[in-house]
């Protein structure tokens, strides 16, 4: 088993970034002009990175599928972004930061990554000022901050509630001066579909062009995967339709390992499925939970009636309701972190409490707050939220309590990297939410933003060159290579294949199929015997897809089709390693709950004797078992503790 | 609910299009408009034919991928969204409904209902940003700006870059959504140093990309789905003109 190297630099913990900087290794800025970054992504991380590097003189290609850099899902984050400034003089500090993101996570987060990123948001900050970014202000004209979960600070920088939007503009804006500046080159609507390893090193991808279905070879000096997550492979998520694994998944093929893939955060207040044929699920942001209150009833013949339509839920008296978090939590009652709301809510709907035709949702309800501040103050503080909610269902949460459920939502898990953002694959990076670091078993709001824009800003510029300082003599990279031609012909395979099976079921039939199962058994809450059986049933979808899918169209142009099947190929290969890693795994922590390890209570208990590790998963093949890598977790600044919020 | 679709099928770039019947079952009054599209897919899949292409992406209205002219009108009947979140329940039963792409010089068909609006990311490398290097900004409270005038900012930089405004313009011009960007620029002091040659050069590339020209019908402010207002193209002419009568 070979050792994982996480590279930590040396010195205290608030000196190692500082440490770090002061000895790697500089490419001076003559020698940059000669050297190719290739970049995969262009949402917050991508699209820093590319327009960092650019800056520096670096030669960017950078690739995307979508037709525009402005389109990412990083533009759909509502809330907030988190910066120790200590604007608010409520005694915030990095530390501080640091602490409550590590804490969020669980423990189970690398304790240096996390001060790191903690150092350097407030720079973030000070970047997305300069480049415009409207955020909202104070009278006075300074920056306004709120709070957000699992913090005691106002710590967030807002933009109204499109946040993510304009932080990823302000990214794009940057790129864009490096596009006109000739030092980035934007390659719009291209897929990587694979990378390129030359002598152990990356050294290009193969893309395939979505308007003509051409297959190219593109080589760099070094590679950055920044393509997000992969919390569609639950089928129904709050990711956008074309949000994939398949650039991450092709790089673990190559040889980069992947770290806690079974830490998938569920985020407890989407807009509940409605009919069959839902695409997606729509998040209601996290603030609501401030004022809303989350009940079902307390007796299953209004349940009933609730269902049949002939109660509706204003006609059930007080006593009557089951405002199940504040019974279970007194203490921090509807303000519980993510993962614990969200279990409560499936708890309650398994019971039958369920209050939609489908059985799977529960109220939040606004009457009390309505009440006790008006309709105008919750119309200030929400109003574009009720608006969404009431254009999506049609019902106006004004009257009646909104619908919500939980929903598949974001990855913590991800390629695993090293101090440097670097994989197991020299020359391979991956940043944001690709990667595995920064949020442990659990993301905290307003962390996710903070992390892209710290790893594309300022991470991965400052460390790459550690790297290609090695690589001034090499000139371009020759993609003329069999190494290059046989990824192309792979490439080309892949799809006559594909074509080739002409079945009888669609790519969305196996697809929803597979999220079913991940959400039953790989979901919420996960057993021994559950997860035997849906490694079992995952490995049936997956050559059942291979016998009878059907893919219609053609391949040398625009196909819709061809390009879900090639993501769902690679979703029913990474489905069964986050089934594997979350069978490994018989602790509880952060969102991964195993029913084993529970409390007399029933709360979620972690084991830090035997799991305070990150599992960091190595391909050994086609059909083999993957070899498992552990990096021991240790924390020298911060006293590890079980979560408590009753 | 049941529909009768004419959807406009175009092969590729070159090649001729035409208007295609199709027809819908059952659908739910809850159903997105794009749910109900992916279910006519999937129709055609099941019948060994090619899906109709159409962009979507987030499908909660602000990454700005959706498009489709509905019933003559961009992101269809509904005011202030877009495509995306648009419901059956705004159609009635039976209803016959025209889908066609979002149509203009500068935004030539790829396929079927997919435009290229690349012309429109080209508008913003011209000038839509600020000139600071990664680590070279200031500190962030350094520059106090105003309440009133970030909102301002805000309210303009709110435009998802989807092109409706082009789309509905009978002269496809792009001035709603170049100005925009100008517009936020313009309330914010980091906007201030490179102001004329930005507009100057936006415009510019605006002109180049084959955009009309603008005669005040305020069409585009009507079916933006953002709200983003006409004021801002007074505000962008302003700025134009000065830029003008300043510049060499």
């Amino acid at each position: 088993m070979t050792k994982l190297d996480s590279k930590i630099p040396e010195g205290t913990i608030d000196r190692k970034w500082e440490n770090y900087k002061s000895h790697s290794n500089l490419v001076n800025p003559s020698n940059r002009r000669k050297l190719d970054v290739i970049i995969v992504g262009t949402g917050l991380a991508g699209g820093a990175a590319a327009a960092t590097l650019g800056e520096a003189g670096y030669n960017v290609k950078a690739f995307y599928f979508q037709d525009s850099p402005r389109r990412a899902h990083s533009i759909a984050a509502q809330g907030g972004i988190n910066a120790s400034k200590n604007y608010q003089n409520d005694n915030d500090s990095d530390y501080r930061l640091f602490y409550d993101t590590v804490k969020g996570g669980d423990y189970r987060a690398r304790e240096e990554n996390v001060y790191r990123l903690a150092e350097l948001s407030g720079n973030i900050i000070d970047q997305c000022v300069a480049q415009g970014v409207p955020f909202a202000r104070e009278y006075g004209g300074t920056l306004a901050n709120r709070s957000f979960g699992g913090a005691q600070v106002s710590r967030t920088f807002y933009a109204s509630g499109a946040t993510g939007q304009q932080l990823l503009l302000g990214a794009y804006s940057s790129m864009n001066r490096q596009i006109k500046a000739g030092k980035v080159k934007s390659y719009n609507r291209h897929e990587m579909i694979d990378v390129v390893v030359v002598d152990g090193k990356a050294r290009g991808i193969i893309t395939r062009d979505l308007v003509t279905g051409k297959i190219e070879r593109f080589g760099a000096h070094a590679v950055v995967i920044a393509t997000g997550g992969y919390a569609n492979v639950y089928y129904l998520s709050t990711n956008a339709m074309a949000c994939n694994a398949t650039a991450a998944w092709k790089t673990y093929k190559k040889g980069a390992y992947f770290a806690n893939p079974c830490f998938c955060q569920i985020h407890p207040t989407c807009i509940p499925v409605s009919g069959e044929l839902q695409s997606k699920l729509t998040l209601m942001s996290e603030s609501l939970r401030n004022d809303g209150r989350i009940w079902v009833p307390k007796n299953i013949e209004d349940v009933k009636a609730i269902r049949e339509g002939k109660l509706k839920p204003t006609q059930i008296s007080e006593e009557n309701r089951d405002y199940y978090l504040e019974r279970r939590y007194p203490a921090f009652g509807n303000l519980v972190p993510r993962d614990v709301a969200s279990r409560a809510a499936k708890e309650r709907c398994d019971a039958g409490y369920g209050v939609n035709k489908t059985g799977f949702a529960v109220y939040l309800d606004f009457q009390d707050a309505i009440n006790r501040l008006g309709d105008k103050t919750i119309r200030e503080r929400y109003g574009n939220l009720f608006d969404m909610y009431e254009n999506i269902t049609g019902d106006n949460p004004y009257y009646t309590p909104m619908m919500i459920y939980p929903a598949s939502h974001y990855s913590m898990g991800g390629i695993w990297v090293d101090y440097e953002t670097m994989t197991t694959i020299p020359g391979l990076y991956a940043i944001g939410e690709a990667n595995f670091s920064d949020h442990g078993a659990n993301r905290l709001g307003a962390s996710s933003l903070m992390q892209c824009l710290c790893d594309g800003y300022f991470v991965l510029p400052a460390t790459i060159s550690n790297y290609l300082a090695n690589d001034i003599h090499t000139g371009p990279i020759n993609t003329n290579t069999p190494e290059f031609e046989k990824a192309e012909i792979d490439a080309n395979n892949l799809i006559k294949k594909l074509f080739d099976i002409k079945g009888t079921k669609s790519v969305d039939y196996f697809h929803k199929k597979l999220g079913l199962l991940m959400w039953d058994k790989v979901g919420l809450s996960r057993n021994e015997k559950g997860l035997n059986e849906a490694i079992a049933e995952i490995k049936t979808i997956r050559e059942n897809f291979w016998k009878d899918v059907k893919v219609t169209g053609k391949a040398d142009q625009m196909n819709n089709e061809l390009e879900k099947a090639i993501r769902v190929a690679d979703f029913l290969e990474l489905a069964e390693l986050i089934a594997i890693d979350a069978l490994n795994r018989n602790e509880s922590c952060g969102a991964h709950f195993r029913e084993e390890s529970q409390t007399e209570e029933n709360e979620a208990k972690r084991n830090d004797n035997d799991y305070k590790y990150v599992s960091a998963w190595q391909y050994t093949g086609e059909g083999n078992q993957p070899t498992l890598h552990k990096e021991e977790l240790t924390f020298n600044a911060i006293e590890l503790k079980q979560r408590n919020y009753k | 609910m049941d529909f009768t679709l004419k959807i406009w099928r175009q092969e590729n770039a070159t090649a001729k299009g035409s208007q295609q019947e199709y027809k819908v079952k059952d659908i739910s009054s809850d159903t997105s408009f794009l749910e109900m599209l992916d279910a006519l897919n999937q129709q055609l899949v099941e019948k060994g034919e090619d899906v109709i292409s159409f962009d979507n992406d987030c499908r909660e209205g602000v990454c700005g991928t959706c498009s489709l002219y509905i019933n003559g009108e961009a992101h269809g009947p509904k005011k202030l969204v877009t495509t995306c979140q648009l419901y059956m329940r705004s159609f009635t039963d039976g209803q016959t409904i025209y889908i066609e792409p979002f149509r203009a010089n500068a935004f030539p068909v790829i396929k079927d209902l997919v435009v290229d609006r690349s012309a429109l990311d080209r508008i913003q490398q011209a000038g839509g940003y600020t000139s600071f290097n990664t680590g070279s900004a200031p500190e962030a409270n350094a520059m106090p700006i105003a309440k009133e005038d970030a909102a301002a900012a805000f309210d303009a930089a709110e435009c998802i870059g989807c092109g409706a405004c082009v789309a509905t313009c009978k002269n496809a011009s792009a001035m709603l959504y170049v100005s925009a960007k100008v517009s936020q620029f313009a309330y914010l002091p980091q906007g201030k140093v490179e102001a004329a040659e930005r507009v100057l050069n936006m415009v510019a590339q605006m002109d180049t990309e084959g955009f009309g020209n603008c005669t005040n019908t305020g069409a585009c402010e009507v079916e933006c789905p953002k709200g983003i207002s006409i004021k801002n193209i007074a505000r962008m002419n302003r700025e134009f003109m000065c830029a003008s009568l300043t510049s060499e």
